[in-house]
């Protein structure tokens, strides 16, 4: 108040120097006209947030797109996610086949309770199990109780929004690009080794041995 | 008989003004310094916009454990709330509030009555701060009593000019002399007097001694449940008398259209639009350094009071 402040106006304004006090009437005002603003609060309890579509809230499970490699649970650093498998074998579809071995997921749980919600196991499926959900209302008054299970983890997918559309103006995702580079191609050379373009983890889900 | 039921009735309605209207300073701080900042403030108590929100406050106080430090001075520490809290409500009685004798009891030296009782309430602080045994709470008793010293001298000197141009010492003669053309005559004393009358109520930007982010909450941190609520419920109390005290001394007390009928709302509004400006100021300014407040007391409002006084003086010669 009875400081100076240091003056920092740009040098060669009409008034050499300011009105005393300019600068303490300036608070005023500017608290003044906040007052007279609607406030910024939500009522949280009453009225629910407006998220951004990208919230980390919970990590659902599409269990169907399971293939337990476990790519997830190696990678989660602080190994909050559970998993046990079983295999099975799948009789030959043909007569004289072999019988294939497949994974059986048997449990997938995840601690919530040590998730630091990271990301690292949704960016790393390569089978789009794992899901961000923008729900954050799941408090437990035992902390056993933030390991949600399978059933629970798969509860969530249904609040999984669509992803956002793309951006017009952006790029084009890759998979496109290589699909149209492929078509574009003038002259389709006949020869055996050529890899069928793959959609970069896209894929249906797999059947075959771990 | 008659004159026993006056004086009581007059005393309980000056003791509910006193319960009352410091709730309903703090209640109009929660929610107008809430939306200075873009907030809300209390919503839930009582249903409406929190509007019980200080009378929830005050249950919640009431349950608190009374604690006393093992190393207190145990009777100074527990008498220094109401030390802190009574001279309000002895001021609040001589206080005129409309004309025609609207005003708990007339005192006829009431200006000088009053600036000694409100000085009485700082004392409340520095005991508190003195018998708590802690390092932080006698900083900040000995912070109230430097701010006491810088400040009084200025508060009185700013009261004597409009003592001097009245022509007398009691609050309801001091209104009925009033005169418009008062408010430019006496502003600079007024600006003094509610300037100094701030920093004795350690309102903010003038919260030195109980600067919360060094001292924790100087001469009050050994303080819990209703002891705590007293202090700041003299706190706010403090607003309403200076609000009220500035209002009768320089902005002409009840005197306004239909004065004769509506005088006691002039006075309120009056007031309550000067309560809104110790939270508008609050809201608005970071708090003075310690030497910034000793500074600006000593080398502002000292002067500007005496250059007052030395005014009030030519223009009462002048104008006789």
């Amino acid at each position: 108040m009875s400081d100076d402040a240091p003056r920092s106006e740009p040098s060669g304004t009409a008034s050499g120097r300011r009105l005393p006090g300019r600068g303490l009437a300036k608070g005023l005002a500017v608290t003044l006209r906040t007052m007279t603003r609607r406030s910024v609060t939500d009522q949280y309890p009453d009225a629910l947030p407006e998220l951004p579509p990208r919230s980390r809230g919970v990590i659902g499970l599409f269990e169907e797109n399971c293939t337990v490699c476990m790519l997830c649970a190696r990678e989660c650093p602080d190994w909050c996610i559970y998993i046990d498998s079983h295999k099975e074998t799948v009789p030959a579809t043909t007569p004289g086949g072999r019988e294939r071995s497949r994974n059986v997921l048997d449990r997938f749980a995840i601690d919530f309770a040590l998730c630091m919600y990271c990301g690292i196991c949704i960016e790393v499926c390569p089978f789009d199990a794992l899901f961000w959900s923008p729900e954050f209302e799941y408090a437990e008054e035992d902390i056993l109780d933030l390991t949600h299970e399978r059933d629970r983890l798969r509860e969530w997918m249904w609040t999984v929004p669509v992803p956002p559309a793309l951006d017009p103006a952006g790029e084009e995702p890759k998979e496109v690009a290589a699909a149209r580079k492929a078509a574009e191609r003038p002259d389709p050379p006949e020869q055996p080794g050529t890899e069928p373009g793959r959609p970069g983890g896209r894929g249906p889900r797999r059947e075959g041995e771990a | 008989m008659s004159d026993v039921l006056e004086v009581a009735l007059r005393l309980l309605a000056v003791l509910a003004a006193f319960l009352v209207l410091p709730l309903l300073v703090g209640q109009a701080e929660h929610k107008a310094m809430a939306h200075m900042q873009g907030r809300l403030g209390p919503m839930y108590a009582g249903g409406f916009h929190g509007w019980a929100q200080l009378i929830a406050d005050g249950v919640k106080f009431a349950q608190k454990e009374d604690i006393v430090p093992a190393g207190a001075d145990r009777r100074v520490f527990q008498l220094a709330p109401a030390v802190a809290l009574l001279p309000y409500l002895v001021v609040l009685i001589v206080l005129p509030v409309g004309p025609n004798g609207f005003v708990g009891q007339v005192v006829d030296a009431g200006l000088f009555f009053v600036l000694a009782v409100m000085g009485v309430g700082v004392l409340g602080s520095l005991m508190a701060g003195w018998a708590s045994a802690n390092k932080f709470s006698l900083l900040g008793g000995l912070r109230t009593a430097a701010q006491l010293m810088a400040y009084e001298l200025p508060m009185l000197l700013a009261a004597a000019s409009v003592a001097m141009a009245a022509g007398t010492l009691s609050l309801p003669l001091i209104v009925e002399e009033f005169e418009w053309w008062w408010l430019p005559w006496q502003a600079v004393g007024g600006l003094v007097f509610f300037t100094a009358g701030l920093a004795e109520l350690q309102r903010p930007p003038f919260d030195m001694p109980v600067a919360d982010s060094e001292i924790i909450f100087g001469a009050y941190t050994e303080y819990t449940g209703l002891r705590f609520a007293l202090f700041l419920l003299a706190e706010y109390a403090g607003i309403v008398v200076l609000c009220l005290l500035t209002t009768v001394l320089f902005l002409g007390g009840w005197h306004g259209p239909w004065s004769d009928s509506l005088g006691w709302l002039w006075t309120l509004l009056k007031g309550t639009a000067l309560a809104f400006v110790v939270i508008w100021l609050r809201t608005s300014y970071p708090r003075l350094r310690e030497d910034q407040l000793q500074r600006f007391a000593w080398t502002v409002l000292i002067p500007l009071a005496l250059a007052q006084i030395a005014l009030t003086g030519v223009v009462r010669v002048v104008a006789q």
